[in-house]
């Protein structure tokens, strides 16, 4: 009974601030654009409807309002993720049969803690453990292109329902290009070593972590992701509020605007050698679209600059023969090219 | 103490690196710390998310750099 009220107590001890600071959040976020208003208007005296004072406004605004929204969302996930680990990923995977386990790895893929400098160990540990390369493959396609800041950014620019199908577009292809991959039968192109590299699985540890400690986990994971990418997310905002006002309407539309069949392949191959987070390339996919950029080019594009980036197409070339690499970029390439077409063509937004 | 700090290079990894280094420092304890960057030696303890520490043989801390403090408390067990 005592044990129970003790761990009753420090329950509450951890869930109390953020059970506080939620409704503060709620408030602050419902208000921004009074105080945005206020900040403009009153505080720094701008006459509204010019030029200068729009771009200062949008910028007062949109900061706070993206920034509230990614310490929100970061602290759930964190939460969340705290839940999985890729020992434990690797477990549910290892028994599934191909598509299955495809739908299983790109939706894992977006839960586990993960980051691309652990793509090597993560691909031998799933190698190792019998899981077939192309459920790994979905795992790995999904991980960096489907997060939670991506959501966040795409949601606060653009809307909920561009970030909805953004993700789902996003998980289609993790899916089908793993699955392609899988039905190809492409075992013989992974380098020989990796399939002599033994680990001592049994290595097993069964933490149960606290609640707090979740909580916790949280609070790390914001601190984190914010303090590396709250510059890009500045600066690209910035460049948004600047170009906002100052660049014509339709200037990249003549060259990646709907009527040019080429513009959707040529944002991928302009994506690719260009590295980026999500936090970086958002804030300019969203100029893109402001200056006549379609909508599914400028998708197209930024999965590209996620998706298939040079240093970790390096990376897999540790692991991977190149044409095993060159199928793996060919394929989530054209599925990245069907779904701008699909954009581009048929869908109004 | 056998101490080793797994991790193919990347920047967490070198930041794990000091943390131990210097939470060893404020212990003052005598303790061989051994930085693995081969893949081959990483994957035989079973570690599939780098950075890793392993103090003893026995996983301590995986995928994430710890505090100073919190490597302290680790190093006292």
């Amino acid at each position: 009974m005592k044990q129970k009220i003790l761990s009753l107590n420090s329950l509450s001890k951890g869930l109390l601030i953020p059970l506080i600071l939620f409704p503060a959040w709620i408030i602050l976020y419902n208000n921004l654009q009074n105080i945005s208003d206020f900040i403009t208007e009153n505080i720094i005296q701008l006459s509204p409807g010019e030029h200068l004072t729009e771009t200062i406004r949008f910028f007062i605004f949109e900061v706070p309002k993206v920034m509230l929204l990614l310490v929100l969302i970061i602290f759930i996930v964190g939460i969340i993720r705290s839940y999985f680990s890729t020992e434990k990923t690797r477990k549910i995977l290892g028994s599934k049969s191909l598509f299955t386990g495809n739908v299983l790895g790109a939706l894992l893929g977006i839960v586990t803690p993960f980051c691309s400098c652990s793509a090597i160990p993560l691909f031998l540990g799933f190698v190792e453990a019998g899981i077939p390369i192309g459920v790994t493959f979905s795992f790995l396609i999904a991980a960096p292109m489907i997060n939670e800041v991506a959501l966040v950014l795409l949601a606060g620019l653009f809307g909920w329902k561009i970030a909805i199908i953004y993700i789902s577009t996003g998980l289609f292809i993790a899916i089908i290009s793993g699955w392609i991959i899988g039905k190809l039968k492409l075992e013989k192109y992974v380098a020989e070593w990796v399939y002599k590299v033994k680990s001592n699985a049994n290595c097993s540890e069964n933490e149960t972590l606290t609640l707090n400690k979740r909580i916790k986990a949280g609070y790390t994971s914001v601190k984190e992701i914010l303090g590396k990418i709250w510059i890009y997310i500045i600066i690209g905002i910035a460049v948004g509020a600047g170009a906002h006002g100052y660049v014509p309407e339709n200037f990249l539309g003549s060259l990646l605007g709907e009527g040019n069949w080429y513009g959707v392949p040529l944002a991928i191959v302009m994506g690719i050698p260009m590295y980026s987070n999500a936090a970086g390339i958002i804030p300019i996919v969203s100029v893109l679209i402001d200056k006549g950029v379609s909508l599914g080019t400028a998708l197209a594009f930024m999965m590209s600059v996620i998706a298939l980036s040079l240093p970790e197409i390096i990376i897999l070339k540790k692991v991977l023969k190149w044409q095993l690499i060159v199928i793996f970029v060919s394929i989530v390439a054209i599925g990245i090219i069907t779904v701008g077409y699909i954009f581009n063509y048929f869908v109004y937004l | 103490m056998e101490i080793k700090v797994l991790g193919t290079g990347c920047k967490k990894c070198s930041q794990l690196a000091e943390a131990t280094l210097k939470a060893v420092e404020e212990l003052n304890i005598v303790a061989n710390i051994e930085k693995v960057e081969d893949i081959q030696r990483i994957m035989e303890y079973g570690v599939m998310t780098t950075p890793a520490l392993i103090v003893n043989n026995e996983i301590k801390v995986k995928g994430k750099v710890p505090s100073v403090n919190e490597i302290k408390e680790l190093l006292k067990q």
